[in-house]
């Protein structure tokens, strides 16, 4: 399907009804300091050129950004390529946040897609107002078009050196006809002025005075803030409630229900009993008093421990096939030595640093939300079906996210605002606290993976199986699912790039017990951990150093088709001639990476200490990425020294930004391998608060450099691709360094953390 | 009960159990002040009393009487502190969230540590998560502030 926009022009009420700008109340998104806001000037006469473009009068430029910002910088990113091919000045720029609309194309700001997807379209939107401009420019001179060039946000006349502001072009621009595509000029990457080149990020001057507004910062007046007891259990639902102590809280206005209904879980509320006060103190007090009887459920007996632990003895069972090439049997019937390993990772949850919250106002025929969302389209699909409205009646206005990783692209909690602002007939702000965060997530699925290997006569990998367990994501939204969809095998599995002439890809059954969902990089998670591990394990076991080993199992360059039979590759939506799995990319970032590291480096295997080098290469999201980690291990105290990483993401548009993801993949992957779990017990989850459910701390966060490398390929993923190869690549130095291999994560369940 | 924040004297008709935190918040609408655990844990509604870092989550209304509160908002007049200015200059914010919280723990330290090593940094900032992975460029901004501030008074 494609996700280009048609380019086109819009009049100017279609283009405040669309970025919110005349709605009155909170105007989101007026965010660079230096620059007027254009709105604010009534009668400004505007140039609406496209639906993402506007100049102004006044000379400033209005970008829509129509992605969620959560600190991936897309705010600044996409309205840079609009800018660069416009030939704005980047301090007349006003960034805009969109409302959710799907004349925008997908919103969905998730599966590192924003730049990748909308890179073209962007470009020809700035392309497209530019040669409006110079057209405009054109018509007012008498002179030819070709005569008239966009430059510094002015339309210049060569051969005259006449020169006319944007600002006195934006309302004769207006009425130029759109250009077709087909004739846009577009820029040659020598004469980018924005796009990959530094540019300050939109939103950290207010950040760093406590202006920037999110989710959580919501307000009104007459809006009433709600915390919500939700069913511990998938499934539950209240038998028996009193809240007759809660109701005698001053500030307590009202005690409601929400119905969370039959699986699947899909976007609904979970059901539970809502304390809607004056404030969020007294909601959260009044909440403590509440007494509710759940009702048992299949789900109960849920325990995490014993689940994985009965995992980890199916998984050595035959499963389902889903690709087979060569005969994997007679390979390992045939090897001369032979290798096995099973890699677990626990629940996972996504533990943003703001807690989910939204607003919303309901009239009869109405709703208009405000929240930290990441697909807003999405939030008007199932907030308009949750209260038999149509999804264009749902307005959405996008705040900033304090953080987003997954969690925010499903919106049980803004049907909840919803529904309450719905029964209470005024605003309603639900306010999530870290607890309800952590107790009623949309997990990271906990899995078990298997494989097994052969070695030929002369030392080389002649067989590879491997086989996943875990609970999919499709089962939240389709009941009786029991076994990883094909999907999830998509994420690092199918394409697993070793030139291994017999091997075999298959899955195991695991039913799903609570909400599965995706969090940043999703299965490359366990799919990276277990084909990074192995293929270390594998270099060990043939007592050769892992970068030549790898270098060797991954063979020679090539591009790999995983489709076979049935079983086709998604390659993360985007067709394999424009992002090939390339080996050759792959094996160039394994290269640089491993020079980073002393992979001969070799602790005392006897003793359990010492000090190592691990190394992990994995491509995701359509990049390539390479950690080298380096580990100390002393008397069963594991401290990571430094850690590197090598990027092949294309062409990074906002390097620094680029870096910026790579850092925090590199902590947000310590955190997850360190000392990442959640816990089920008798169907609920048992961590509450980040006491039990930590997160690395600065003191824990080794030196860390990044490289992006220098690429003319298209822009592909960058939000997560740093994620997968972090954990592979500390277990991988902890086992250089002591001759310990940790197979089950977290690493803290077998080493204490420093 | 009267409280100070940023200079001014504020009348607030709550429990005086209520956090400081929902005072700032839903209160006086000073919501630069994070909410991210309730329990202490993370730092994101980090302020100062006093000018002592302080977890405004943990703390009662009352216990707030007759000292001084100071907010992200109150930091720097004109959003020009050393650290604020050092923020932009390492474009250290991702989601910006946890970043009140920790410029506050950051500003509270320089107040009483000039230069601090890398151990200070870390002994004063361990308080504070960012999930983003903000660490390195937190650390560096520090310095840098240290290091302009040292400049200043030299």
């Amino acid at each position: 399907m494609s996700t280009k926009q048609r380019i086109e022009n819009i009049d100017r009420r279609r283009f405040l009804k669309l970025t919110g700008l005349a709605a009155g109340g909170l105007v989101l998104g007026a965010s660079l300091p230096a620059t007027q806001p254009a709105w604010a000037a009534e009668g400004d006469v505007a140039g609406d050129l496209n639906l993402f473009v506007t100049v102004h009068s006044d000379d400033t430029v209005s970008i829509v950004c129509h992605r969620s910002e959560m600190g991936q910088g897309i705010r600044t990113g996409l309205p840079q390529v609009v800018a660069d091919e416009l030939e704005a000045d980047w301090r007349k720029v006003n960034v805009v946040q969109g409302l959710g609309d799907k004349r925008y194309g997908s919103q969905n700001t998730d599966g590192s897609r924003s730049i990748r997807r909308f890179y073209d379209t962007m470009r020809n939107m700035g392309a497209s107002a530019r040669t409006m401009l110079e057209q405009a420019a054109a018509q007012q001179w008498k002179v030819p078009a070709g005569e008239c060039k966009a430059k510094n946000h002015a339309v210049e006349h060569g051969p005259s050196g006449r020169r006319l502001r944007f600002g006195e072009l934006a309302a004769a621009a207006a009425e130029i006809p759109v250009p077709e595509e087909k004739s846009l000029r577009l820029k040659s990457s020598d004469q980018f002025n924005y796009i990959g080149k530094p540019v300050d990020t939109v939103d950290t001057p207010d950040m760093v005075v406590g202006k920037a507004q999110f989710g959580q910062d919501i307000h009104f007046d007459d809006m009433l803030i709600a915390s919500i007891e939700r069913a511990p259990v998938l499934g539950s639902s209240i038998l028996e409630l009193d809240d007759s102590d809660a109701r005698e809280m001053k500030g307590v206005i009202a005690i409601e229900r929400l119905d969370g209904g039959a699986e699947p879980p899909l976007f609904k509320p979970l059901s539970g009993v809502a304390i809607l006060a004056r404030n969020t103190w007294t909601a959260l007090q009044a909440r403590k008093k509440l007494k509710i009887q759940w009702s048992e459920t299949a789900h109960h007996a849920h325990n995490s421990d014993d689940y994985l632990a009965a995992l980890q003895r199916t998984i050595r069972e035959p499963g389902k096939t889903i690709t087979d090439h060569g005969d994997v049997e007679k390979a390992f019937a045939e090897a001369g030595d032979r290798h096995n390993a099973t890699y677990t990772v626990p629940y996972l949850a996504h533990a943003t640093m703001e807690p989910p919250a939204a607003t919303a106002r309901v009239s009869e025929d109405h709703c208009e939300i405000w929240g930290c969302v990441q697909d807003p389209q999405s939030v008007q699909q199932n907030v308009a079906g949750a209260l038999g409205l149509k999804p264009e009646e749902v307005k959405v206005n996008v705040t900033l996210l304090g953080g987003g990783f997954g969690r925010k692209s499903k919106p049980d909690f803004v049907v909840e605002a919803a529904l309450l602002a719905r029964k209470m007939q005024r605003p309603v702000k639900v306010v999530w606290s870290r607890e309800d965060d952590i107790r009623h997530d949309y997990y990271h699925a906990a899995s078990v993976e298997h494989y097994e290997a052969g070695f030929d006569g002369d030392g080389k990998v002649s067989g590879w199986l491997q086989r996943a367990a875990f609970p999919s994501i499709s089962g939240t939204f389709q009941a009786g699912v029991d076994h990883p969809s094909t999907s999830e095998l998509d994420l690092g599995l199918s394409d697993m790039p070793f030139a291994v002439p017999n091997r075999r890809m298959e899955t195991q059954r695991a039913e799903y017990h609570t909400r599965i969902g995706w969090l940043r990089s999703v299965s490359n998670i366990q799919n990276a951990f277990g084909v990074c591990s192995f293929a270390d394990e594998l270099a060990h076991h043939s007592g050769e150093r892992p970068d030549r080993f790898l270098l060797n199992l991954i063979g020679p360059d090539r591009h790999i088709d995983p489709s076979q039979g049935d079983f086709e590759y998604g390659n993360y939506g985007e067709a394999l001639e424009k992002f090939p799995v390339d080996t050759a990319r792959l094996k160039n970032v394994l290269r640089r990476v491993a020079t980073r590291a002393d992979l001969d480096l070799r602790g005392d295997h006897s003793e359990g200490n010492g000090e190592g080098w691990g190394i992990a290469v994995h491509r995701s999201f359509l990049s390539y990425v390479g950690i080298a980690t380096r580990v100390e291990v002393q008397n069963g105290e594991l401290a990571i020294g430094e850690m590197h990483c090598v990027a092949d993401v294309g062409l990074a548009v906002n390097p620094d930004r680029v870096h910026s993801q790579m850092e925090g993949a590199m902590i947000f992957g310590m955190s997850l391998a360190l000392m990442g779990e959640i816990k089920m017990e008798n169907g609920a989850v048992s961590n509450s608060n980040f006491h039990d459910y930590p997160l690395l701390r600065i003191h824990q966060s080794p030196p860390l450099s990044v490289e992006v490398l220098a690429s003319d390929e298209p822009p592909a993923g960058v939000g997560e691709p740093g994620v997968p190869p972090v954990a592979p690549s500390i277990t991988n130095a902890i086992f250089a360094a002591t001759g310990k291999r940790i197979r089950e994560l977290p690493i803290n369940k077998h080493l204490k953390i420093g | 009960m009267q409280i100070t924040v940023n200079g001014s004297a504020r009348e607030i008709d709550v429990d005086e159990q209520m956090p400081l935190l929902w005072v700032l918040r839903d209160e006086l609408k000073l919501t630069g002040t994070k909410f991210g655990c309730g329990g202490g844990y993370c730092g994101a509604c980090t302020i100062h009393l006093d000018g002592r870092p302080t977890r405004a989550c943990l703390t009662p209304a009352s216990f707030a009487e007759g000292k001084q509160i100071t907010t992200i908002e109150g930091l720097s007049e004109n959003g020009d502190h050393p650290l604020q200015q050092a923020w932009i200059e390492h474009n250290v914010p991702q989601c910006g969230y946890c970043q009140s919280g920790q410029l506050m723990s950051a500003a509270a330290l320089l107040a009483t540590n000039a230069s601090p090593s890398d151990s200070d940094i870390d002994g004063a900032m361990t308080g504070n998560l960012c999930r983003c992975g903000t660490y390195p460029r937190i650390k560096a901004a520090i310095k840098t502030a240290a290091t302009a501030d040292n400049g200043e008074e030299a």
